[in-house]
């Protein structure tokens, strides 16, 4: 599956190990938010980086203090349809901080990949040959937005406060 | 009225292009139906019986002679020279071909229309009171805030795939004209004990097949935190609100399996983390988004001029017609034109692009080129001289349009039913042209006074049946259409939902039983009572009795 990061797919480093397989002593790897919980202190002391995987009906309150040691998370879309883990991207990044991998799994279809980005999502596996061209258009479909959402762009409100700002002292 | 500047121009022009790649790459087969659903349902496109239907926004109601010329250009290019206003102030075009919908909605754009997020579990258009701005009850222009709801809504990231659907509703008034207790979330503008005006808001009213009126989630919210308060709520609902079931996904069974205690207090915790965030409203720009609605320039003219009392007085049909439907403005020598889409044999709510060529121009002419849609599905010219009402009568009734029957009983509500709608169990068109037939004599509709009828043609409650005085709600018996009665609700400020009169009726007894509960309200009521005083007095017992004593 083509993973997208910073609008190109790079090679996937990241593995996924399932709640019962033994921690490989290398690799980057993501685990379930459980095995995270159950296992929290052999994780952080294996020093190479490591994710959890936080289902789409979790708080992300649940894992706020053990953003520091988390590398990379993934974010689940079971279906496109299902909307709640764009409310735990905005608290992951703009709440609690979240500067690490915030990865898009699931069902990631290109229509919704601006409203990932605006979200704070920076890395998407999109299961199509042509994901990098397609995460291009997505994006540039849209070049102004109303909604302060922390990826930094000036709303479309700052844009007008600031002309009248500049009209005022041009003036 | 709000103008487009050239950010909002530039917004709408993407998603034209947007939405024509879309279309293009279903078409191409690259989405697929279920991909693609979505997305042409936020930009207002339902696949019906028999074609596409596209809905077009008219944000809270309010609509330039410009923007309304544009529809008739719609409805003639597009469709078949006819478009349907709807209960939440917007219009819909039933034949819409797919391939020219991006083409449509371009030319929208021209006039700054479009058909954002009308359909889909987003947050939908922002309804309003019809007489905002110019209602003499009125403590402030509800539109500002609506204006600012539509921008912060519009293609907002976190909320395109919410659980369902999500309706906002404003009133600036205290005799709520919006319905607002009725909607996902109600705003009603208050003042506190200092004097402050802001928002009392109700959470978790709605129709449909689980009816509830809105409870107040909050009783003072100072205007400055309005976004991220609806933010903070809005949040809560996309994180709890149930997805495993449609029929139970919207935010009044979230508030109703959580209980309003424990949802105000999730809402409360989110809203103290945003509150002083990005979201907050400085005064500057709650002062630009106002500007548009500052009141316009009334040229004095007379109070009671003498070519107004003489029609007044001389001719029996204005006469009516002013009674019916003309409402008190605020400023003195104006009135308030209410245009009734109810003419018999018409369905209620249509209007061909001729007769929104006739409103436009009329608009143009006398009420400073604006026009509102209300939810009851009539247009309002909202700033007319009193000194001109007869000639905007008589504009009006040469194109059929000068109907008196404002809050009568054929001031039908009615969802398009069966005619047009896949989920529909029965038509309600054909109902209401029915009951406003049997009900055309008009002293007797004057007799009978305000009586509010509302009927959908399925258990979605497009119609408001729920509401209406009246409440009339198409089953399916068996194959064959059949109708169940509700009496006694209300979506004003004293919001009550009908109660369920009896068995359900054919379509002819139906009409007789409206006859039949008319008559026993006229033999029941003591003076100045409508009808929905008189059932509130008595109760159903006297009413289910007459009428199926004759079944």
């Amino acid at each position: 599956m083509p993973l997208i990061k910073n609008g190109e797919v790079v090679p996937e480093d990241w593995g996924y190990l399932s709640d019962e397989a033994p921690l490989p002593s290398t690799g980057a790897v993501f685990v379930s938010l459980a095995r995270w919980q159950a296992e929290r202190d052999t994780l952080r002391g294996r020093n190479q980086p490591i994710g959890v995987v936080l289902p789409n009906d979790a708080d992300p309150k649940a894992i706020a203090d053990d953003l520091p040691h988390l590398s990379a998370i993934a974010l689940v879309f079971p279906k496109y349809t299902d909307g709640r883990a764009y409310s735990q991207a905005r608290l992951l990044r703009e709440r609690y901080g979240f500067s690490g991998q915030l990865r898009a799994t699931g069902n990631v279809l290109r229509d919704q990949l601006l409203f990932m980005h605006r979200s704070g999502f920076d890395a998407y596996e999109i299961a199509r040959p042509d994901a990098a061209e397609v995460f291009r258009a997505a994006l540039a479909e849209m070049t102004l937005f109303h909604q302060p959402t922390g990826d930094g762009r000036a709303t479309i409100l700052q844009q007008r406060l600031a002309r009248r700002l500049d009209n005022r002292s041009a003036a | 009225m709000y103008a487009y500047d050239d950010f909002d121009t530039q917004l709408v022009a993407e998603r034209v292009a947007q939405f024509r790649g879309q279309v293009a790459r279903r078409i191409s087969g690259e989405l697929s139906e279920d991909e693609f659903k979505p997305l042409r349902l936020q930009n207002g496109l339902y696949l019906q019986l028999h074609a596409y239907m596209l809905r077009v926004a008219i944000p809270y109601g309010t609509v330039s002679s410009t923007q309304m010329r544009q529809l008739g250009v719609i409805a003639r290019r597009f469709d078949r020279g006819w478009g349907h206003f709807t209960t939440r102030q917007n219009i819909q075009f039933n034949w819409i071909k797919l391939e020219q919908a991006p083409d449509a909605l371009a030319v929208l754009a021209e006039v700054g229309l479009h058909a954002n997020q009308t359909s889909g579990n987003c947050i939908r258009n922002t309804t309003s009171d019809q007489f905002a701005g110019v209602a003499a009850d009125e403590i402030e222009d509800p539109r500002v805030w609506c204006e600012i709801i539509r921008q912060w809504s519009t293609f907002h990231p976190e909320f395109a795939f919410l659980p369902r659907k999500f309706k906002i509703a404003v009133t600036g008034s205290p005799n709520d004209r919006a319905a607002v207790r009725v909607h996902d979330i109600g705003l009603r503008m208050v003042k506190n004990a200092q004097d402050e005006v802001g928002f009392e808001v109700i959470v978790g009213g709605g129709m449909g097949r689980t009816p509830i009126i809105g409870k107040t989630l909050r009783k003072f919210l100072p205007k400055q935190h309005l976004l991220s308060y609806l933010e903070a709520a809005l949040r809560v609902y996309n994180r709890y609100g149930r997805r495993d079931n449609i029929y139970k996904a919207r935010i009044k069974i979230l508030v109703q399996e959580l209980g309003i205690e424990a949802y105000r207090r999730e809402v409360e915790e989110e809203w103290a983390a945003i509150k002083d965030g990005d979201l907050r409203l400085p005064a500057e720009a709650i002062a630009q988004i106002a500007a548009h609605f500052a009141p316009p320039h009334y040229p004095e003219r007379p109070t009671r001029p003498a070519a107004f009392l003489e029609a007044l007085r001389g001719n029996i049909d204005f006469a009516r017609w002013h009674a019916r439907n003309v409402a008190k403005h605020k400023q003195p020598g104006y009135a308030i034109v209410t245009i009734s889409l109810k003419s018999e044999g018409q369905p209620p709510g249509d209007a061909t692009a001729e007769q929104m060529d006739a409103v436009a121009d009329l608009a143009e002419r006398f009420s400073l080129g604006e026009i509102r849609v209300t939810h009851e599905q009539n247009l309002v010219l909202p700033h007319v001289a009193v000194a001109d009402l007869p000639e905007v009568w008589r504009g009006l009734a040469a194109h059929g349009l000068a109907s008196a029957n404002i809050g009568l009983i054929s001031d039908i509500i009615a969802c398009p039913g069966l005619d047009y709608c896949a989920l529909a169990n029965a038509r309600s068109i054909p109902l209401a042209q029915s009951i406003a037939l049997r009900f055309n004599n008009w002293q007797r509709a004057e007799r009978i006074g305000e009586l509010k009828i509302k009927i959908s043609g399925c258990i979605n409650a497009c119609g408001h049946h729920h509401v209406g005085h009246i409440g009339i709600l198409g089953v399916d018996k068996a194959g064959q259409e059949f109708y169940q009665l509700t009496l006694g609700g209300s979506a004003s400020d004293d919001a009550a939902l009908g109660d369920l009169l009896g068995p359900s009726l054919d379509t002819e007894a139906t009409v007789d039983a409206v006859d039949t509960l008319v008559e026993t309200y006229l033999s029941l009521r003591q003076p100045e009572e409508r009808f929905l005083d008189t059932y509130r007095r008595v109760g159903l017992a006297p009413f289910k009795e007459k009428v199926y004593a004759a079944h």
